[in-house]
């Protein structure tokens, strides 16, 4: 009798459990599956069909006109360009800091932490006007360097914090051993320890790159000429211009949503010591 | 130079180099900190202080003048930032509160063993990755009668009269954010919390089990006061965030309709960006800053009177 009665609230727990995790899955899903679902919708039948789970024929008309007739490819290029060299340059100057942070005690240790905590913290609004007017007098409105250079400031503390984690996970006996054996700090440095931490560079590299790649308030003020576009202001302003063109805009975004995901495949692994590392950012 | 590596050396030279090493050990850490420590100088600290400054003066068009106080008394008498910052306490309240709950729901789920699980966690997690304006805008879509289901739904299921867009509705128009807002950020928490379950040792909870605890029980005994030190520090954390996070409003609704949507942090990017007000957008700014710091403050003094406590 107790036993048949634990089992059916077993089967119950179960059921329980499932239900759970098919809601959270469609939740997640569900909005990428409509933007996908109207970007292969021919536009002829977006109107006559009104709200169907998948259109009666699918097309991908929409992504080749995007590809050939629009600017899209250009803001393409402008952003991985962005985000490329904007993750390079974070990488190696975290790794630099990281390193001292982990590897050195010295005086002001304390202070440069704290330092890096309170801007990682800092509500990047506070520099918006002045940020918009600074760059307006150097000339560096319109352009990718600028961008760049903002860029790689807002993402250098979270990214020291992550690969400082990093060099903490390789112990220390084994560069010691390395320097008994002979090898300099710098020789250390590069046969021991650099190949170890790699795997946590890349990691570095593609949380630096998907945050790049998202960045949109910046990015929207301080380019307006259309060469030097980023993705996320191109798709802004196209939506301007062009509104009624549905398929157009969802096939961009659709596109624009592949590199992410790339990188986010790449990147689970890291999850857990990228977010705790920096535990504000999106 | 080359001698001092192939033989002996004096003791002069030997005091040299041992002083050189010590110069070098003090200064070889600030060598690799300081691209990072100017960069952040140069591009956060400079700028936050050119933003304080600005905050008293009043900008036209080709100069700018010294105004003194002169633009905080303005905040005191408009009406925009005091709706705004309503706004901006239920926008934060709200997100946080769904991002938590639904989080840390999750994260419990996450931490049994299921079927399927590799996959679950790499498709819930997903929405992580994708860049806030295209969740702005996935879900202005779902919001859209013409292409979107979502206000067909809500008509069918009686919630609406019509199947209008809840977006150009001031009433409902900032449940269309947050609903976004809660998407982006479950992952966040879920993450950060089931680590923190992760680190919970089983033992605990098997031992609360044999002495008869039913699962709520060890929940509320075992789980939630391993949990709570991170639960402390990412909703502090989180809440800054969320606060000053302008991305999917802007997005979505840019403030509007009637500024039902409008938060500090919109009105900030909008009158530095569209008005170009900088001089009143920094000192709200700077309002916004203060706010953030006292809630900081507090939320400490609270954390650690709890400590005592206990």
């Amino acid at each position: 009798m107790i036993a048949g009665r634990s089992r059916k609230a077993r089967i119950l727990g179960s059921i329980g459990l499932y239900t759970a995790v098919a809601a959270y899955v469609i939740f997640a899903l569900f909005p990428l599956f409509w933007t996908l679902k109207i970007s292969v919708t021919p536009q002829s039948l977006l109107y006559s069909e009104g709200i169907t789970m998948w259109p009666s024929s699918a097309t991908w008309e929409n992504y080749k006109t995007v590809l050939r007739a629009t600017d899209f490819p250009r803001y393409f290029l402008n952003s991985v360009i962005v985000s490329v060299v904007t993750a390079v340059l974070v990488t190696i100057i975290a790794s630099a800091a990281g390193y001292a942070l982990s590897r050195f005690s010295f005086r002001g240790k304390t202070t440069v932490a704290v330092i890096l905590l309170l801007t990682q913290t800092f509500p990047l609004v506070m520099v918006i006007p002045p940020i918009y007017r600074i760059m307006g007098e150097l000339g560096l409105t319109n352009s990718l360097t600028g961008l760049i250079i903002i860029y790689t400031a807002f993402n250098i503390a979270f990214a020291t914090f992550l690969m400082q984690s990093f060099f903490d996970g390789i112990p220390k006996d084994l560069e010691e051993a390395a320097m008994i054996d002979g090898c300099s700090r710098s020789q250390a440095l590069r046969r021991v320890i650099i190949p170890l931490t790699l795997p946590g560079m890349g990691a570095t590299l593609g949380f630096v790159f998907t945050a790049a790649w998202s960045e949109l308030l910046f990015a929207l003020m301080l380019i307006s000429s259309d060469s030097q576009k980023t993705f996320a202001v191109g798709l802004l302003t196209f939506i301007g211009k062009f509104a009624v063109d549905w398929g157009q805009m969802m096939a961009a975004s659709v596109l624009a949503l592949i590199p992410a995901c790339l990188f986010f495949g790449f990147l689970q692994r890291y999850l857990v010591t990228g977010l705790t590392a920096g535990a504000v950012k999106g | 130079m080359a001698m001092q590596s192939t033989a002996a050396m004096t003791p002069q030279q030997e005091r040299k180099a041992s002083s050189k090493r010590r110069f070098s050990a003090a200064f070889e850490p600030w060598l690799y900190l300081s691209p990072a420590l100017v960069l952040l100088l140069v591009v956060l600290v400079v700028p936050l202080i050119f933003g304080v400054s600005y905050s008293f003066r009043k900008f036209s068009a080709f100069k700018s003048e010294y105004v003194g106080l002169a633009q905080y008394k303005a905040l005191l008498s408009d009406p925009v930032l005091g709706q705004a910052l309503m706004n901006t306490l239920w926008w934060t309240v709200a997100s946080l509160f769904l991002q938590f709950f639904l989080g840390l729901g999750l994260a419990l789920l996450l931490d049994r063993p299921f079927f399927g699980k590799k996959v679950v966690q790499a498709i819930v997690f997903l929405p992580w990755a994708v860049p806030s304006f295209l969740s702005g805008l996935t879900w202005a879509w779902l919001f859209n009668p013409i292409v979107g289901p979502l206000p067909h739904w809500l008509f069918a299921l009686g919630l609406k009269s019509e199947p209008t867009n809840i977006l150009s509705d001031p009433a409902t128009a900032m449940w269309g954010p947050i609903i976004a807002n809660v998407w982006f950020g479950v992952p966040f928490f879920a993450i950060t919390l089931l680590a923190a379950l992760k680190s919970i040792p089983s033992e605990l909870h098997e031992a609360a089990a044999i002495d008869g605890a039913n699962p709520w029980q060890r929940f509320i005994k075992v789980t939630l006061p391993f949990l709570a030190p991170t639960i402390a520090i990412t909703v502090m954390l989180r809440t800054i965030w969320i606060a000053t996070f302008a991305d999917l409003i802007y997005v979505m609704t840019e403030g509007g309709p009637a500024g039902s949507t409008n938060t500090v942090a919109t009105y900030i990017y909008v009158s530095a960006f569209k008005t170009l007000d900088k001089g009143y957008a920094s000192a709200v700014a700077v309002l916004l800053l203060a706010l953030l710091i006292l809630y900081a403050v507090v939320l400490i003094r609270i954390r650690r009177s709890l400590v005592r406590y206990s």
